[in-house]
């Protein structure tokens, strides 16, 4: 049926959205701030490529680089993207198991074996950077 | 009945209930109603005292009142609820604040125009759509409880519409299919009876289907019948993504 036929509702009412109805509840807080937080990681990455970038223009450069990293300004800004980056991650992870379904032998693999998995994962990788940063 | 409930009652609790009247009015306004509080009534038991009692003009739908039906859903404080599942006591001594589903049109009162979610869930064919048809000579459609419990979590669903008022997208984009619906045409997917996946799979890909989701999750946390229509969409665009993989790498035979 046509969703416009009105001629026995000449006048149904339709509410506006209001623009912050983001902050009506937790959860669309939460959600917000789980899809703003993504800017921390374009963020971290782009910083990562200028460091790369640094890098490949020699050592006074990167020198360069690396004391403009270690003024307080980027200090304190750097400290609130790792938080972002941080909450993007753990949200991130745990709805996981929401579109992650695995049968083992018929039997539906529990939400916390996939979310271990999911941990282990992030941890691993942690450790393999960290290992090739201070271990060799 | 109704005046033995009066005399039982000492203490009151008011409802502030949303009114519009297109016939009398343009824009809708608030009304108070006190009714007796009993700590056995739902929300839904107060709106029938408001309708034999107090005022009859106050119009709403309901029907079983045991949360089967999926009628009388409506904004409860802000949240969308089944006011037949909503205790009195949960919010005693505080007013409660009663209105229609929000994103739907409003016909009259707490009544909204479903039209909408009706050609929704048309439109992505949930029903079942045989592999092959046979006589009825030939018997029923056999089926294992292990294929039973791929699908029976969303077969659950009775279209109470609450996961449309809980889902920002629908608020902001009204052609978006919306969680009950993908969630009941995954019911039939994931049946092993059924051989319509691809037909679905037109609407469901659509620009208006599973990629209008943003995973807000909050369908799935206010479901009365915890059929996680979040879980179904993610789990659906982790397939059509796979698919498109396979359609990309693998020859044809292998798809």
């Amino acid at each position: 049926m046509n969703p416009e036929y009105r001629l026995y509702h000449p006048k149904w009412y339709r509410r506006r959205i209001p623009i912050f109805w983001w902050l009506k509840k937790l959860a669309y807080l939460k959600f917000v701030l789980r899809e703003l937080t993504s800017l921390a990681v374009v963020y971290a990455v782009v910083l990562l490529l200028l460091q790369l970038v640094a890098l490949s223009r020699g050592e006074a450069a990167y020198a360069r680089f690396l004391d403009l990293l270690g003024r307080p300004g980027f200090l304190a800004i750097h400290t609130l993207v790792l938080l972002g980056l941080v909450f993007h991650t753990v949200t991130w992870l745990n709805l996981a198991p929401r579109a992650l379904v695995l049968r083992l032998r018929g039997k539906k693999v529990p939400d916390r074996f996939i979310l271990a998995g999911h941990y282990l994962g992030w941890l691993a990788v942690t450790l393999l950077i960290v290992w090739g940063l201070v271990g060799r | 009945m109704a005046a033995s409930n009066q005399d039982q009652a000492n203490e009151t609790i008011s409802l502030e209930v949303f009114r519009y009247r297109p016939e009398e009015e343009d824009e809708p306004s608030w009304q108070s109603y006190e009714v007796p509080f009993r700590p056995d009534w739902v929300v839904l038991d107060a709106l029938n005292y408001v309708k034999d009692e107090i005022d009859g003009t106050l119009s709403y739908r309901w029907s079983c009142r045991m949360g089967v039906c999926g009628s009388c859903g409506m904004m409860i404080n802000g949240e969308p609820k089944l006011t037949c599942a909503a205790f009195l006591r949960d919010y005693y001594p505080k007013p409660i604040r009663i209105e229609p589903l929000t994103y739907f049109p409003v016909i009259r009162d707490l009544v909204i125009n479903m039209d909408g979610f009706l050609d929704k869930l048309d439109s992505v064919q949930a029903w079942l759509i045989p592999k092959e048809e046979k006589p009825v000579s030939e018997g029923e459609y056999l089926q294992s409880p292990a294929e039973l419990a791929k699908f029976k979590k969303f077969s659950m669903c009775i279209n109470c519409m609450l996961c449309y008022s809980a889902c920002p997208v629908v608020g902001h984009i009204p052609g978006f299919l919306g969680p009950a619906a993908i969630a009941l045409a995954q019911r039939y997917n994931y049946d092993s009876r059924d051989g319509g996946a691809d037909e679905r799979a037109e609407t469901l890909f659509s620009h208006e289907g599973i990629w209008e989701c943003t995973f807000v999750g909050d369908c799935s946390h206010v479901c009365p019948k915890d059929v996680d229509p979040a879980g179904a969409i993610q789990r659906y665009k982790v397939k059509a993504t796979t698919e498109w993989y396979k359609s990309l790498l693998l020859p044809r035979g292998r798809r």
